[in-house]
């Protein structure tokens, strides 16, 4: 008991109790990785698409730039309170609220990918009679995809980071174990859970760092 | 603007530093406490003199805390002391160090959670007894005076259509109720001793927990009233409840920890000076702060006008 609170954590997750059943880390750590991945997905939907066209043809460039500068402001408790008072507690309001943090990474790595290509090869793609659609698919994407994926890989760390949120308003995830520590003075029980985040974050960033790496193409490796 | 006045602030440390090395030099105690104590509050003071005379009294950071908080600064002004307002402290424990170690003079406090903080293990149960267990728990040097009838607690709180719907008065007709009982509240819920362990143990009631965690407030009342959950932990003194027309069942088993208001004091409060405060607790009922704290949620009126027409009303200014 007069350990200190981190090494009392790092008992806090050694109990064999604490790895299985419905409040088990397992689960929550599944449900805590479903609510990131849910996020990134719906925010992937609308983002790429639409960063995709803005890097593409130039237009809409600063109105997009702008406000995914903006929405970056926007604190995201206060966003799953507001939601959750208008649409009730459960998924609906915190997930709304990752997919409004994720869009702007997203969108950047998006338009960035496509505006990084070679105006020279773009011109030379055209110049041999690809499509408008060809030149991106073919070409602008391929060659920008490590950044597009370095968007998807900080919308994840921030929202596998925020995603304890989701526990604020009735839903599970690694958020149950710090609201209940914080709540009940329980501070080995909250920094256990922040570890588990922590890791999960790290985990997550250096799959996607690996991903980033492998899907640049073999041409620009070399330089 | 705000180099200017971070610059004022520094100053004002300065000038507090001076005057705490006076006051040392004069025999008093650790100039950096009394330093603390002048500049530890908003600042807008400045710096007045500290020691001596004044009292300080701190609130947690909860507004109907500081409208009880705003009631004894007003009426030991009238007494004729000083009063350093040092409210919106965060928790219990950042303040009661700061009681213990004589930076703060007063603070309302409730009694279930005040000794539940200095004895986890206490087996306490009615008010009288909670106060003379506090007599014993806290620290030397501080005390608690009387406590008033108003209280603030935990509650099993329902809707007045679902309360009739099961006819439903107290907390152990919950055990009649043909259907999965949810309650909303803050997580720590399942793991207090009123929550939903001690209501199966006590009641014969089978509730599940579904964590809102803004401690009773907006959210956790819209769960309720968009029927996401049959029960919700709402603090009793909340306006709230009046205002939905919300059930709080009756505890005749007092599952739930009393927490009436009682200030905790440092020996600074004297006998003139806890008299007045008595006073006001004398007159405090759970009516009384239901609707000093109305008048702050509905009508957005400051603690110190709030406490200024309750005291006048009461004819204890």
């Amino acid at each position: 008991m007069n350990d200190s609170p981190f090494v009392e954590s790092l008992r806090w997750l050694a109990e064999p109790s604490r790895w299985s059943g419905p409040a088990g880390i397992p689960l929550r750590t599944l449900e805590h990785l479903g609510y990131t991945a849910l996020g990134i997905l719906l925010a992937a939907l609308l983002a790429i698409p639409l960063g995709l066209a803005v890097g593409h043809t130039g237009r809409f460039k600063g109105l997009v730039v702008a406000t995914a500068g903006a929405a970056r402001a926007l604190p995201t408790l206060g966003l799953v309170t507001l939601f959750a008072l208008l649409m009730g507690i459960g998924l609906t309001a915190p997930l709304l609220s990752f997919v409004i943090l994720a869009i702007p990474s997203l969108l950047a790595g998006a338009y960035s990918a496509v505006e990084s290509a070679d105006r020279a090869t773009v011109d030379a793609a055209r110049a041999q009679g690809m499509t408008e659609l060809q030149v991106l698919t073919r070409v602008e994407l391929p060659l920008g995809m490590p950044l597009l994926i370095g968007g998807v890989r900080g919308a994840t760390v921030q929202v596998v980071a925020t995603a304890m949120l989701a526990a604020y308003v009735g839903n599970g995830g690694l958020g149950r174990y710090i609201f209940q520590g914080l709540g009940s003075q329980n501070y080995p029980q909250m920094i256990a859970g922040s570890l588990l985040v922590i890791a999960l974050a790290l985990v997550l960033d250096l799959a996607l760092l690996l991903i980033q790496r492998l899907s640049t193409p073999r041409g620009l490796r070399a330089a | 603007m705000t180099h200017h006045s971070t610059r004022r602030h520094l100053l004002g440390a300065l000038g507090l530093g001076g005057i705490a090395l006076g006051a040392a030099a004069c025999g008093s105690s650790d100039p950096f406490e009394e330093g603390d104590t002048g500049g530890g509050g908003s600042g807008s003071d400045g710096g007045g003199e500290s020691g001596g005379g004044t009292i300080a009294i701190g609130s947690q950071a909860y507004y109907s805390n500081e409208i009880i908080a705003e009631l004894f600064a007003q009426v030991l002004e009238g007494e004729g002391l000083t009063v350093d307002r040092q409210y919106q402290i965060g928790q219990r424990e950042v303040y009661m160090p700061e009681l213990e170690e004589g930076a703060l003079d007063l603070l309302p406090e409730y009694l279930g959670n005040l000794l539940q903080h200095y004895d986890p293990e206490a087996q306490a149960a009615s008010p009288e007894e909670i106060s003379s267990a506090l007599g014993e728990a806290l620290p030397d040097g501080l005390r608690v005076l009387s406590f008033a009838e108003a209280s603030d607690q935990d509650s099993y709180t329902t809707t007045a259509e679902f309360a009739q719907t099961h006819s439903l008065t107290a907390i152990g007709d919950l055990a009649g109720v043909d259907e999965d009982l949810r309650i909303a509240a803050n997580s720590e819920f399942e793991v207090r001793p009123y929550g939903s362990e001690g209501v199966k143990e006590v009641y014969g009631v089978d509730v599940s927990v579904v964590p809102v965690e803004d401690s009773g407030g907006p959210l956790t009342v819209q769960a309720l009233l968009d029927g996401d959950v049959q029960l919700a932990n709402i603090y009793t003194a909340d306006p709230t409840i009046a205002q939905n027309d919300l059930v709080v069942l009756e505890d005749p088993e007092s599952l739930i920890l009393p927490q009436n208001v009682v200030p905790v004091v440092s020996e600074k409060i004297d006998d003139a000076a806890a008299a007045a405060i008595d006073a006001v607790l004398a007159e405090l009922s759970a009516a009384d702060l239901v609707e000093l704290n109305r008048q702050s949620v509905e009508d957005q009126r400051s603690s110190a006008d709030i406490a200024t027409d309750w005291l006048t009303e009461k004819g204890l200014v």
